[in-house]
């Protein structure tokens, strides 16, 4: 039998890996085997990270980008939820749009960049379009495919049991849904950060990305990994939240 | 002598030309318990879901309390071999499922008939086959239907359990004598709770038997025993002079 970890331990384990990767990179940095000019130290970009906020530049930069991100992923994953809805209880529905999304679907949405800007310029219409066109397509698939699998014997059972309409839809068939839904909200969440990044790397003049680009002209190589290290952050704030409405929805899964 | 309930009239259902009810012509009396027995795929599930208002049928006729059955039958609830919870409802919420104003008393109620009161907080997922099955069943009778309908409700419990569950559904039968249909393959079973059993081949009724047994029905008795016999000697093509079996056997 394996020993089980408890409290502290358990905490600590998923950490155990990135400190030790930092820890090393800090003392190689020290000990000169990794120039600056290559990768600052760690404590090199903490200091950068530490001047930009007193300046309330890192500030600004982060707000604008969470609130892009925000916005992208709330229109679209709107759009996607209610056109999975849609088309998985209505036929007829299914019909109209479903080829068309999915031939839309398989177009890579930052192949769009170069059309987007010429429609939106770099506004900040065309990385919130970008963002909400990337998160559609997951949340439109796991919403569809959700609700088009929900066990039919379960939806049977309701209607004997005098379940109609609307209550049918919220006892049975989005319950139902939910867990397929929710890993397309993940799933999203991933495609949202990759879309705002490149969005941003290419054509902005705010925001994280954009920090990084302005870093690169002037050789800045402690805000460049700022900026990646506060990508991987956010990153992880999300899934953070993802799995919290995981385990607070799909308890009974558990 | 008890009212004419169900009516059911040269009735006939089948899919893509594959013929599954030939003809069947059976009346049902109000607070009688029947079950209808068969080999799989000789109609009998179908029958139920017809007299459930899940299908349609192609011709004859189905008359519920006078009156012709054609979209679901509010009347009946049916419950199902593989219970159906909602795994994401706690027990008592799927017992409420499909009522209105201040259920939790009666779903309480419900619960506690089928000695379950203590897991109404429980996930569908913690519990075992038969007290997903007491819960399925609870679920069904908190609606006071006029008609229960039950397919094959015990198929995928253990023997013991079945057994349990058996003398439950007769307990909670004769409290409130609610017309009821059971679909089993287990002859024993319909002989342990039903009134009547019906025996369905190739779509049609070929036995049609009243076990008169008093109540509650001991298995061990030899009576009980020859009333299987004889049903299962009809459904295995045997030789079914038994009158020259019992002789034979003493």
């Amino acid at each position: 039998m394996t020993p089980t970890l408890k409290g502290f331990g358990r905490q600590f384990t998923p950490w155990a890996i990135p400190s030790l990767i930092l820890l090393s990179w800090q003392i190689l940095s020290w000990q000169g085997v990794i120039p600056s000019r290559i990768l600052p130290a760690p404590t090199a970009v903490f200091q950068a990270g530490v001047t930009l906020l007193s300046t309330g530049e890192l500030y600004d930069h982060i707000s604008i980008s969470l609130w892009r991100a925000l916005a992208g992923f709330l229109i679209g994953g709107l759009i996607g939820f209610l056109l999975g809805l849609f088309n998985g209880i209505s036929r007829i529905s299914e019909l109209l749009f479903d080829t068309s999304i999915q031939m839309l679907r398989n177009i890579p949405h930052l192949a769009l960049i170069p059309l987007v800007i010429l429609w939106f310029g770099i506004d900040e219409m065309s990385k919130i379009f970008l963002v909400a066109l990337g998160v559609l397509f997951p949340i439109y698939i796991n919403t569809y495919h959700g609700i088009k699998s929900v066990d039919k014997g379960l939806i049977e059972m309701g209607r004997a049991y005098g379940l109609r309409g609307a209550k049918l839809f919220f006892v049975i068939i989005f319950p139902g849904a939910l867990s397929s839904i929710l890993v397309g909200v993940r799933f999203s969440l991933g495609v949202m950060w990759l879309t705002l990044i490149v969005a941003e790397t290419i054509s902005a003049h705010s925001g994280i990305g954009y920090m990084a680009m302005n870093a690169r002209e002037f050789m800045q190589m402690d805000v460049i990994v700022l900026a990646i290290v506060l990508y991987a952050l956010f990153g992880k704030l999300s899934d953070v939240i993802a799995r919290y409405f995981e385990n607070k929805w799909l308890r009974w899964n558990n | 002598m008890e009212q004419i309930t169900i009516k059911i009239e040269d009735l006939q259902k089948s899919y893509n030309q594959l013929t599954v009810l030939d003809g069947i012509n059976l009346d049902i009396r109000e607070g009688e318990f029947v079950a209808i027995v068969g080999k799989s795929g000789c109609g009998k599930s179908t029958l139920l879901r017809l007299l459930a208002g899940l299908e349609t049928y192609d011709h004859g006729n189905i008359t519920i309390q006078g009156k012709k059955l054609t979209s679901l039958n509010r009347q009946a609830r049916i419950m199902f071999q593989d219970g159906r919870l909602l795994p994401w409802k706690r027990v008592i919420d799927n017992i409420g499922i499909g009522l209105s104003g201040n259920w939790r008393p009666r779903a309480l109620e419900a619960l506690k008939n089928v000695g379950l009161e203590d897991r109404c907080d429980d996930w569908p997922s913690k519990l075992s086959g038969g007290q997903k099955q007491r819960v399925a069943l609870a679920r069904a009778l908190v609606h006071e239907p006029d008609f229960l309908l039950l397919d094959e409700p015990l198929g995928a419990l253990d023997a013991l359990t079945r057994i349990e569950m058996q003398s439950l559904i007769e307990s909670l039968w004769s409290r409130k004598e609610i017309t009821s249909v059971l679909v089993t393959h287990d002859v024993e079973e319909a002989v342990a709770v039903a009134d009547r059993v019906i025996l369905i081949e190739e779509g049609k009724i070929v036995l049609n038997k009243v076990i008169a047994l008093s109540r509650p029905r001991v298995r061990t008795h030899q009576a009980f025993s020859v009333y299987v016999e004889e049903i299962l000697d009809r459904i295995m093509g045997r030789s079914n002079d038994s009158d020259l079996r019992l002789v034979s056997k003493r």
